[in-house]
């Protein structure tokens, strides 16, 4: 059996952020051993929950929650913009930083809201 | 008519707060224990069942016996779902006590996390997946939970801060308390304190001491026959829906629907039936969920509920009546001092029917339970 981290790792190292579905086709995060098989991410998303982490002699960073619009949510970083700028709902876009993914604000489709019908992910029995 | 059941006989605390240097989580256990058996008046022959976790003692059950002298165990539980756990024990030695595998259960808790500091009492397991964001946890996945609260309910810091200014209310008649003394607390001081994970501050995080506690379970026949008042365990429910945060199905709901429900349908008793309240409190943002979950406000209206001065002093529904996490005490896991001030509520004569809520790790492990005086069997 290969790991599926290393699967993931495999997939990143080539710049794709890969999820898996289980045998029902639903999204699975993060990789583990039932995934049924694998997909890669358009790497458009919605910010979940956010929070600015402030660390005694460290600059404040984001840590948010992102649900990509395949259902997957995963913990990352919104880079780009200040930390405590990050909202709840923010459309945002794959970046790296090397082989973690993180996201910048998807400006060119800020207004644009996921369709008002889709099931959020966790709502659906993920 | 209820089965039989058990019973909670005998309740302590260890030392609290800082404890003595050198001082161990095992010995805080064994001082625990030593003084809840004496106040039921059992002793040390009589334990036949051990149950206890600690972050610093991933095999607790056993250094817990070996503490105590006790060869005579016949059952064993380090069950480690957080700061719960005890809650977990409470029900698991109900299990064992049914079905004749002990007689007298002893659950203990202790840490030291005070005097040796977070970083060594609390060892936990790291996702990979969530590791290279550096989240500060727990606090981090609080905060992620309180964010979308506020996104989806309209919650306030505001309301958030009313929560420790309850506690801290609670705590200000309680000398044991580790904030007693210190003085009222007001809405504009945690709101001013610093920022650690937006949108919670130091003020909106339960509090870093010493102290453990220990709870002698028994059947309620037996019960009866010691030295105080049985507290009978009218209803327990456990549910868990992940381990890690990333993992929870919805940030703003926790399992504690589930584990609530299964509490309140074995007691055959409703939220109207229960007039005091002890809720695991690590965060400000906690006990606002559970008060929805649990049901005794209607989901998203949390916020107003703990501002409206509900569960402060003088309000319609006292919680955590000892000050709690926040203002009480907090050492490590909370979940056996949330237990003994439940029978110390039922035992003042003030209530009959006390719910008990334990939460562990990032709102992974929930666990429910419903205490009762001798009028409720």
């Amino acid at each position: 059996m290969e790991s599926p981290a290393r699967t993931f790792a495999g997939h990143a190292s080539r710049g794709e952020l890969a999820y898996q579905v289980d045998a029902a086709g639903l999204p699975l995060w993060p990789p583990q051993v039932r995934g049924a098989g694998w997909r890669v991410s358009d790497g458009l998303g919605t910010v979940h929950a956010t929070t600015t982490i402030r660390r005694a002699g460290e600059d404040p960073y984001d840590l948010s929650l992102v649900d990509l619009d395949e259902g997957v949510r995963l913990m990352s970083r919104i880079v780009g913009i200040a930390p405590d700028a990050v909202r709840v709902g923010m459309r945002v876009r794959l970046a790296w930083d090397g082989e973690v993914p993180v996201f910048v604000e998807d400006l060119a489709q800020g207004a644009r809201a996921p369709s008002p019908g889709a099931p959020s992910p966790g709502s659906d029995g993920l | 008519m209820r089965p039989a059941g058990v019973a909670i006989a005998g309740a302590a605390e260890s030392d609290l707060g800082q404890v003595a240097p050198g001082l161990t989580p095992t010995d805080l256990m064994a001082q625990a224990s030593l003084r809840a058996l004496e106040d039921c008046g059992l002793g040390l022959a009589d334990v036949d069942g051990l149950y206890a976790a600690s972050t610093q003692l991933p095999w607790a059950s056993l250094n817990l016996g070996e503490a105590l002298g006790i060869r005579t165990a016949r059952t064993f539980d380090s069950t480690q779902v957080g700061g719960g756990s005890p809650l977990a024990h409470l029900a698991h030695a109900r299990a064992a006590i049914e079905r004749g595998d002990c007689e007298v259960a002893l659950i203990a808790y202790g840490s030291t996390q005070r005097s040796v500091g977070r970083d060594k009492a609390s060892v936990q397991e790291v996702s990979e997946w969530e590791a290279p964001y550096r989240p500060m946890l727990p606090m981090t996945a609080y905060a992620l939970a309180a964010s979308r609260h506020m996104h989806e309910f309209g919650t306030t810091p505001e309301q958030l801060a009313a929560v420790a200014v309850s506690a801290r209310e609670w705590a200000s008649s309680n000398e044991r308390a580790w904030t007693y003394g210190k003085g009222p607390l007001t809405v504009a001081d945690v709101l001013a304190a610093p920022r650690l994970c937006d949108p919670l501050g130091v003020k909106d995080c339960c509090l870093l001491t010493d102290g453990g506690g220990a709870l002698v379970v028994t059947g309620a026949e037996r019960a009866r026959t010691l030295r105080q008042p049985p507290v009978h365990l009218l209803g327990a429910g456990e549910a868990s829906t992940h381990r890690h945060l990333s993992s929870m199905p919805s940030l703003v709901e926790t399992a504690a629907v589930q584990s609530g429900a299964r509490a309140f349908a074995q007691a055959r008793l409703t939220v109207a039936d229960v007039t005091g309240v002890q809720l695991y409190d690590a965060f400000t943002i906690t006990p606002i969920l559970f008060l929805e979950d649990l049901g005794f406000c209607a989901k998203g209206d949390g916020g107003p509920f703990v501002a409206s001065g509900a569960i402060a002093p003088g309000g319609s529904l006292p919680v955590n009546t000892n000050g709690g996490g926040l203002a009480y005490q907090h050492p490590g896991m909370y979940g056996l001092l949330l237990l003994v001030e439940a029978v110390r509520q039922i035992r003042s004569g003030a209530h009959d029917v006390v719910l008990g809520h334990g939460n562990g790790g990032v709102f992974s492990g929930q666990n429910t339970v419903i205490l009762g005086s001798a009028a409720t069997v």
